[in-house]
């Protein structure tokens, strides 16, 4: 099977949605720009023109409203935010508008958008150019968030977010783009709400999304040296979650690392360890444990960087340490 | 067109009745003393026209045909409204007559009519959306942003301003350093157009051009309609005994009470004769007598339903 990079594999499935279904429509700031949204829109706008593409004025309050309204008139938009840092212009429209406008009319009034925001980060941006809000935006009753982390996956959720008649939100990892991966050529569907056990293994339960799951399998790479034996679970989907199989591997390993990409306090990490220690309280042989980025905004300077963002290595030493038995500080070891 | 104003008031001034009654407990932003623009707009709108409209929705459901019996169910939080009881008085929906759903954040709607509009004009419909909104939403920052991008990709949305000249407690002056909103558009190069909003027939008149403009591809436009609610922001009172308002300025539009105007207008013009409107009247009175009581004898929705709205939300 051919090899495509994430980038293209998400081009191809943007491709895919707007040539199989002429209701979908791509929206947003930088959906023509060289370099705004990496490649991922490469070509969409020759093939599909200035009424399917759409390049907006910075206006995200009104351009994702508008997306919403789109949707509610039987459009499929997707509306892309090329920082999720921008994203709070828009959270009127995806919050208090798209997410709970079914519930509101009783049912009625399905939005079928998605909203996709890039995390683009490091490269010494600083705290305002490198947030990933997927913990904040899981919380609101009435959004799907997503987060593929392979090329495979991010065209099958894509795809799957579009049909969705729900709000999805689609949470993208410029980080991700390079990423190297099998990407069947047809159109497919990766449903939401299930995870992927991407190693199996018997001596620790690895759940991670996004970046942090490709740096989870790398780190099951380096631990697999030294006979400890981690089994990666590639979350997906934050909101619906797949518990299932989150907690059938809990229960066969008796340990639990959530590892995620957004701050530490009040976060995604903070909600895999509650349901693990709800439901498989009695499988732990020790406490849930997670790492995340520190409660900070983040720095700007490389070594900063450095010590911000959690690298393969420090997933491992955790992993280590938790076989091990010893009992780290949990706030020091998550930064 | 008298109809619908009639209806609009008589059911306005029960829900007022209802709220003092202690029936109804959700909050009611009442549209009593606006009539004249709901109704004059939406009589030059087609049943698959769209109207987005904001917390004081009544009027505007109404007048584009809404179901009188759900909308009424619905501001008494039964199980029978149009909303299932999930909504509120802030939260209807006719979606089979071009009303997909009010929403009470200030300015919130005003985006989704332009994305409607942005969806017929990309299916090439001669569709329309109509956004309404009030005064004080003219200090918000959406609105701008709308305006200037409806008018770039020239979309079939048509801005609606009901100036009643308070926003919720302030008087406009207090809040808009420029109180002329209809020459707001011309920064954006829309026309924009001050209309009578308690003559419905000029209201008429003015949505009539700008719908027709609209529907042929020629874009966006802003009618700022100058009218006056007789009620406070919410509730039944008169915002005058909390000294918001003088009674004097309350007095002088009701004196220029839009259906009223009406009425003597269609007596003179020998439209309709005092018989006919008569007739009118007697029929409202029933519609709403059956809405009430509808809504009166109708059940709550159950608890139960919580959870299954979670499940359908949520599980994989």
């Amino acid at each position: 099977m051919r090899q495509l990079t994430y980038v293209e594999a998400l081009n191809e499935g943007l491709a895919q949605a707007l040539e199989t279904d002429d209701r979908v429509l791509l929206i947003g700031q930088g959906v023509t720009s060289p370099w705004y949204v990496g490649a991922s829109t490469k070509g969409l706008y020759d093939r599909f023109g200035p009424e399917r593409v759409i390049d907006t004025p910075v206006s995200e309050n009104a351009v994702t409203g508008a997306a919403v309204g789109a949707a509610l008139a039987g459009m499929r938009p997707i509306v892309v935010h090329p920082r999720m840092d921008f994203m709070y212009y828009a959270f009127d429209a995806m919050v208090n508008h798209a997410a709970n406008w079914r519930c509101m009319f009783g049912g009625q009034g399905r939005v079928p958008v998605v909203f996709w925001g890039i995390v683009n980060r490091g490269g010494e941006q600083a705290a305002q150019h490198s947030q990933a809000l997927h913990g904040m935006f899981a919380h609101i009753p009435g959004l799907k968030v997503m987060l593929p982390s392979t090329p495979h996956d991010v065209k099958g959720l894509l795809l799957s977010a579009v049909d969705d008649d729900d709000p999805v939100v689609f949470v993208d990892e410029r980080w991700l783009y390079g990423e190297v991966g099998e990407v069947p050529e047809e159109p497919y569907r990766v449903p939401l709400g299930m995870a992927a056990v991407c190693r199996e293994g018997k001596d620790v339960t690895v759940a991670a999304s996004s970046w942090m799951a490709r740096q989870s399998r790398h780190a099951a790479d380096l631990l697999a040296h030294d006979g400890i034996d981690a089994e990666v679970i590639d979350v997906r989907c934050l909101k619906p979650l797949d518990e299932a199989c989150l907690l059938a591997s809990v229960r066969k390993t008796g340990r639990f690392l959530a590892v995620d990409g957004g701050w530490r306090s009040y976060g995604a990490s903070a909600e895999l360890c509650a349901l693990v220690a709800e439901e498989a309280f009695g499988a732990l042989k020790c406490a849930p444990a997670r790492i995340a980025l520190p409660d900070l905004p983040a720095p700007a300077a490389r070594t900063l960087e450095s010590a911000y963002y959690p690298d393969v290595e420090h997933i491992a030493a955790r992993v280590r340490s938790m076989v091990a038995g010893e009992r780290t500080a949990s706030r020091e070891e998550s930064v | 067109m008298l109809r619908r104003m009639l209806l609009i008031r008589r059911v306005e001034e029960s829900i007022a009745e209802g709220i003092e009654r202690g029936e109804i407990v959700c909050p009611c932003h009442l549209y009593i003393g606006q009539e004249a623009v709901a109704v004059g707009v939406c009589s030059r709108l087609r049943q698959d026209d769209f109207v987005f409209s904001t917390h004081r929705s009544h009027g505007h459901y109404l007048a584009k045909g809404g179901d009188v019996d759900a909308m009424v169910a619905e501001v008494f939080c039964r199980e029978t409204g149009c909303s299932g009881g999930w909504g509120g008085s802030m939260h209807i929906i006719d979606a089979a007559v071009g009303l997909p759903g009010s929403s009470a954040i200030v300015a919130g709607t005003i985006p989704l009519a332009v994305g409607a509009a942005l969806a017929f004009a990309t299916r090439g419909e001669d569709r329309v959306a109509v956004a309404f909104f009030g005064d004080g939403t003219t200090n918000e920052g959406v609105f701008y942003e709308c305006l200037n991008f409806a008018a770039l990709r020239r979309l079939p949305v048509l801005f609606v301003c009901e100036n009643n000249l308070y926003s919720t407690h302030m008087p406009i002056e207090k809040c808009l350093a420029d109180t002329d909103i209809a020459r707001k558009a011309s920064v954006f190069g829309l026309p924009g157009e001050k209309v009578d909003g308690n003559d419905v027939l000029a209201v008429a008149d003015a949505a009539q051009s700008a719908v027709e403009r609209a529907r042929t591809g020629g874009g966006p436009a802003l009618i700022e309609c100058l009218t006056y609610r007789w009620r406070g922001h919410v509730g039944p009172h008169f915002d005058v005994e909390k000294g918001l308002r003088s009674r004097d300025e309350l007095d002088g539009w009701m004196r220029r009470c839009p259906v009223k105007l009406f009425e003597q207008r269609l007596l003179r013009d020998g439209q309709a004769t005092v018989g006919d409107i008569a007739k009118v009247r007697v029929d409202v009175e029933t519609a709403v007598a059956r809405a009430f009581a509808g809504a009166r004898s109708a059940g709550f929705p159950s608890a139960g339903q919580l959870l299954a709205r979670v499940l359908e939300g949520g599980q994989p």
